[in-house]
This record gives structure tokens, C-alpha cells and sequence, in this order.
């Protein structure tokens, strides 16, 4: 099973350097999630490891190979993206843009054949797209277009999938549907996976491990109760937060402090303070 | 979201369901895979259909001459057959030697125009985009007017022609050195640049074609579009080239519909876009610059077969682009033979004729199915 690996890698974009010198690691079996601020470096760091955007120093290595040095045929046979917002053609059905994920495993002269046909209808069954094969993607919501890029990625069987927030668009109970088949497959099928997202809830339930970024560095790495913390989340994000446990599991749990309810948790502190 | 929560419900009795969905995973098995039956179903129809076209469109002219004479006519020239000759040598003539080949040439700049439309349109994601979207009309008009103006004799009729063509191919690849960024050209550069050259050219020809007083109207009449002084020649000169630029462009249909995606999702299908932008852009050039170099910049047959196919066919390109091909074979035979037929015997410029008939069609045809081709 694939394991992927940066050394220390510089992106940039024209002049401004989005990531210097980072290095990480995801391993087979592993669900990393990627956490920071907007514009800390996230959507880049998906690209540059699926060789879209190419290192101005550092290397990437799938296996101990450098991805330049592996075809991009093969390439997209391992490695499999979820981008943000990607961009679908409305005249397509379900099923025709699903079966572009069998694409890196097809010749330029061969058909699909009945496997492929089956991996994509597995890949929408687990996505739970099937009733919409034969809509025409125009006519889908923002969250069932997200779930048929999901369908399209897993129907590449990737060794390893990169997801640029594949549950933005997403209600709570979709994200926990998408977020509980990702985890599932990293787990069962050794899959390493690696996630970029806002929600550091979500986050901190799903993922195993979970680099927080700032301005293209690493500022925390470790499991989500290591990371996810007050002080971490001030630091990076300059927000002021409560940090709970989870109630049935333990992981860390970010609650806003709101300025204004400050006054009426100080009430409650003075009555409970007059009842003891 | 509805459809999620309904699944959930339909969760209990399970059985039923998985039973329900091995049904529909064999259904839709079946509708993809007969897309290959499909396409060679439309492919034999249309062909069909478009040599019934041709020999009938043999029929008519300035001298009506009988079907069955034309297809005896036809018969007699093929090797080993020794047929009595019931008809004068004038209709043999008239037949074999003017109308044949000018239909043939009808049909391979058609069937030229239309794939590269359809190429065209998937490459740019646009539905807009026509053959001549980045300079390769604008390349050609200009090369053809230097070609009518210069005082030049040598090449005899073919130095309009070979200026044409090479005015195409020059005006592109301009367009495709000035859109590039490092290693790409990302089509939106493409288009912009394609159209600033466009103007330029355009400014240019504009310019020639009005000091060339005695030579407007020839010139005009190339830009409009004629087949009138088609011949066997011509059509050997410019076959080689549209074969070879379809077989290469029907080649990269797979790839072509990857890339409905966007460049970076394609990439990461195994798609190396910039290549496949090059050769796509190369053969379809070349096609057009072919079709074009001797019966003019003939408008709107590039644009609207690919739409036609679309919506009877769906956006597949394995289905796309072969059935536009024929298509616009079919598209260009008829409006050829309208323009040499309608007010005979002089003739309406082949040009006027595709978008006076295939305007209307095309909007009765949006009209009536009323959703989104593209």
C-alpha cells in the first residue's frame, strides 16, 4: 500500500510563496487531516501532491519515488483527488462523469468493460447516487454534485485520495455519511487518506491525525487531542475559543466564545457560586 | 437530500432494495454498453442517409438528369463493369467530371468543418466555439487575398489555395505562442488571443480587399464560400489531410470527454492535458485550413453540426464527434446543392445558404426540446 511523503517542499504561485519547507507524511490506513486559516496553503499542498502543481524545491515521493518520475497514467491509477468546487459539465449524466474514473485504467483504443462498469456502480452505490445515474448533472444540488466527484474519485481505485473539502457544500448528516465511508475505506481497503478542512469538529472526529497550518507551515501535528487545543487555535486562527472534550468519546470539541455571552456565564458562575 | 433520506427509510426491508439495485446496475450496464451498438447503428444510418443525399443532390442542377440514368452512369465507372452506354458523353460529363466531385468536396469540407467544430467546442468547453474561433479563417482570408493581389503567376491556381492554407496554420500557431503562460496555454488566453489576432488580420485583409478594386468580388465570393470550381484534384489534394486529422482527433475522443471536467481534475485522470491540447488544436487546424483553402471560409456548419449531434446524441464525444462528421457532410451537400440549384444558373454563395437554412433549423430544434445541449 502507498505511502506518500513530502520533503521539505516550497510552492509558489507567481512571487508569493504559499508553503516553505514543509514536510509530511501520510501513511496507508490513516485518515491525516489538514487544518489553518484560508489561504494558509491547504488547496496547495492537495495539488502539489497530485503533481498538478509542481515543487520549486523539496521532493514528493509515493513509495519512495518521486512523482516526476512516475507516469501520469500511473499516477492517477494510485493517487485520487476530491478537488474543491470542481467543475462538472451540466449536459453529463451521473453515471457518464462517474465512469471518467476508469479512465487511467482504460487504453486509448479500449472500451469499458463489465468490471469497470461494476466498480463505478459499487463507487456510486457508496456514495449513494445510484437513483440519480441517468440525471443530467445541471439538474443535481450543490451536495449530490459533490458526492458524484466523490463516486468519480473512488471509482479510480486510489491508493491514495486527497480531498480538498468534499464536504463544503454539505448538511450535517451528509458530511457524516461522506466522512464515515473516507474513514471506512481508509481503514478497511488501507487506503491513506489525507483531508483539508475547515470544520476542526469534524476534523477532530474523523481524522486520526491532523497537521494544523500557518501561512504554509506546520504549527501542530499529532492526534486531534494534541493538537486541537485553546491556545493552538488562538494562535493560528487568532480566534477565541473553549475546547471540550466530547461527551462520548473524549476527542476535542472547539466552542466559539461569543463576546457578548460572556456577561451571562458570570452570572451563572455567581449563582452557582451562591447555591454552594 | 430527500433522496438520501428515502433511501434510509428504504433500508428495512433490504433485500428488496439490493434486489431493486441489481436491477438498475444491469439496466444502466446496458444502455452504456450498447453505446458502442449505438454509434454503429447512427454511423450506418447516417452514412446512409448521407449517400441517398449525394445521389440525389446528382439528380438536380441546370440540367435535370433521371436517377437511374445517374446510377447507371455511376455503375459503368466501376472497374470491370463493361455497361452499354444509353447516354450521351455531355451527361457522362456533367456527372463524373463536374457534379461527383464537387459534392464529394462538399462532403469532405463539411465533414472537416463539423468534427473540428465539435473538437473545438469540447477543447474550449464552450459552446460558441466554431472552427475559426482562434485566427484560422481570419489566417486563411488573409492569405487568400494576398494570393488574389499579389501580381505572382507562378503556382498557377493553387497559390490561393497554398497562401490560404498556410495563412490558417501560421495565424494558430501565432495565437498558441503568444497564449502560452510557461507550459500551458489556458484556453481563456487561447480564445483571447485568437480574437486580438484576429482583428488584427481581419484589419489587414479589410484593408487589401478594398484597394484591390477589381478583385472584390472574388474575393468576397471566397469568403462567403464557393465549391463552384471544385474538381478531382482539389479533393485528392485535401483527403490525405482530413483523414489523417480525423483518425487522429476521433482517437482522443475518451480523453476529449475527461477534459468536460476541468484541467486539473483531467490531469489527475491520467490526462496530459497540454499534449492533448496540442494535438487536438494541430489536427483540427489542420482539417479546417484544409476544407477551407479552396472553397473559401464557408460560416456556420462548424458551429452548428456538433449542436444538432448533441442534442439527438448526448454530449459523449466517441458518439460526437464520427456523427458529426457526417453530419456536416450531409449539412454542407445539401446547402451546396441549394446554392448551385435555387436561382440557377447563377449561384447564391454556399456561405449565405448554411446560415439561411441552418439558423432557423438549428432554433427550431433548440425550440422544441427545450434544455441545455451544452
Amino acid at each position: 500500500m502507498a505511502k506518500m511523503e513530502m520533503q521539505n517542499v516550497t510552492l509558489t504561485y507567481g512571487q508569493r510563496s504559499v508553503v516553505r519547507e514543509l514536510s509530511l507524511h501520510i501513511y496507508p490506513g490513516e485518515l491525516l487531516g489538514l487544518v489553518g486559516p484560508n489561504g494558509c496553503g491547504k488547496t496547495s499542498i492537495i495539488k502539489a501532491l497530485s503533481h498538478v502543481l509542481i515543487p520549486d524545491a523539496g521532493r514528493i515521493l509515493l513509495d519512495g519515488q518521486e512523482l516526476g518520475a512516475i507516469s501520469r497514467t500511473e499516477l492517477a491509477r494510485l493517487i485520487g483527488v476530491v478537488p474543491q468546487n470542481p467543475s462538472l459539465p451540466d449536459t453529463f449524466t451521473v453515471f457518464e462523469v462517474a465512469i471518467l474514473g476508469r479512465n487511467p485504467h482504460l487504453g486509448l483504443l479500449s472500451g469499458e468493460t463489465a468490471r469497470d462498469m461494476a466498480v463505478v456502480w459499487q463507487a456510486m452505490e457508496k456514495t449513494g447516487i445510484t437513483h440519480l445515474a441517468k440525471r443530467r448533472i445541471g439538474e443535481l444540488s450543490g451536495g449530490e454534485k459533490q458526492r458524484v466527484t466523490i463516486a468519480r474519485v473512488l471509482a479510480q481505485e486510489p491508493q491514495v485520495i486527497l480531498m480538498d473539502e468534499p464536504t463544503a457544500n454539505l448538511d450535517i448528516f451528509q458530511q457524516m455519511d461522506i466522512l464515515d465511508l473516507i474513514t471506512g475505506m481508509c481503514r478497511e481497503k488501507n487506503t491513506a487518506g489525507l483531508i483539508a478542512i475547515h470544520d476542526l469538529n469534524i476534523a477532530a472526529q474523523y481524522c486520526t491525525r491532523i497537521i494544523m497550518l500557518k501561512n504554509g507551515q506546520i504549527r501542530a501535528e499529532g492526534m486531534p487531542k494534541e493538537v486541537v487545543t485553546a491556545e493552538n487555535v488562538r494562535e493560528v486562527f487568532g480566534a477565541d475559543t473553549t475546547v471540550y472534550p466530547h461527551p462520548e468519546n473524549n476527542l476535542p470539541m472547539v466552542l466559539p466564545n461569543t463576546g457578548c455571552r460572556h456577561s451571562g456565564n458570570g452570572n451563572k458562575e455567581k449563582q452557582a457560586n451562591k447555591v454552594h | 437530500m430527500k433522496n438520501l433520506e428515502s433511501d434510509k427509510k428504504l433500508d428495512i426491508p433490504a433485500k428488496e432494495n439490493s434486489e431493486g439495485e441489481a436491477a438498475n446496475m444491469a439496466r444502466e450496464f446496458a444502455t452504456y454498453s450498447s453505446r458502442r451498438l449505438l454509434l454503429i447503428v447512427s454511423i450506418c444510418g447516417l452514412l446512409a442517409a448521407c449517400v441517398i443525399i449525394a445521389l440525389l443532390a446528382l439528380t438536380v442542377g441546370s440540367v435535370g438528369i433521371p436517377f437511374k440514368t445517374v446510377w447507371q452512369v455511376l455503375i459503368s465507372h466501376l472497374p470491370f463493369v463493361h455497361a452499354q452506354a444509353n447516354w450521351s458523353a455531355v451527361t457522362d460529363m456533367i456527372i463524373t467530371g463536374i457534379r461527383l466531385p464537387r459534392i464529394l468536396l462538399a462532403g469532405a469540407v463539411g465533414t472537416a468543418l463539423g468534427t473540428a467544430g465539435a473538437t473545438y467546442q469540447g477543447l474550449f468547453r464552450n459552446p460558441l466555439a466554431d472552427p475559426y474561433l482562434i485566427g484560422v479563417a481570419q489566417g486563411a482570408a488573409l492569405g487568400a487575398v494576398l494570393g488574389f493581389i499579389v501580381p505572382w503567376t507562378f503556382g498557377g491556381s493553387y497559390l490561393i489555395p497554398v497562401m490560404a492554407f498556410i495563412g490558417a496554420v501560421a495565424a494558430v500557431s501565432v495565437v498558441y505562442l503568444i497564449a502560452r503562460v510557461g507550459k500551458t496555454a489556458p484556453v481563456t488566453t487561447l480564445i483571447l488571443a485568437g480574437v486580438a489576432i484576429g482583428a488584427l488580420l481581419m484589419s489587414v485583409t479589410s484593408y487589401f480587399t478594398m484597394i484591390s478594386a477589381d478583385k472584390v468580388r472574388s474575393i468576397l465570393s471566397w469568403m462567403m464560400g464557393n465549391l463552384s470550381y471544385a474538381g478531382w484534384d482539389q479533393l485528392g489534394i485535401i483527403t490525405p489531410y482530413i483523414v489523417v486529422g480525423l483518425a487522429v482527433i476521433f482517437l482522443f475522443a475518451r480523453p476529449l470527454n475527461v477534459m468536460q471536467l476541468d484541467e486539473d481534475q483531467a490531469e489527475q485522470l491520467g490526462i496530459n492535458v497540454e499534449r492533448t491540447k496540442i494535438i487536438l488544436l494541430g489536427a483540427a487546424t489542420l482539417i479546417t485550413a484544409a476544407a477551407v483553402c479552396f472553397v473559401g471560409t464557408i460560416g456556420f456548419v462548424g458551429i452548428i453540426v456538433p449542436h444538432i449531434v448533441r442534442l439527438i446524441w448526448g454530449p459523449d464525444h466517441r458518439l460526437l464527434l464520427p456523427l458529426s462528421a457526417i453530419m456536416g457532410a450531409i449539412l454542407l451537400i445539401l446547402a451546396d446543392t441549394a446554392s448551385r440549384t435555387l436561382m440557377a444558373p447563377s449561384e447564391i454563395p454556399v456561405g449565405v445558404i448554411t446560415a439561411f437554412i441552418g439558423a432557423p433549423f438549428f432554433l427550431f430544434l433548440l425550440r422544441r426540446t427545450k434544455k441545455a445541449v451544452f
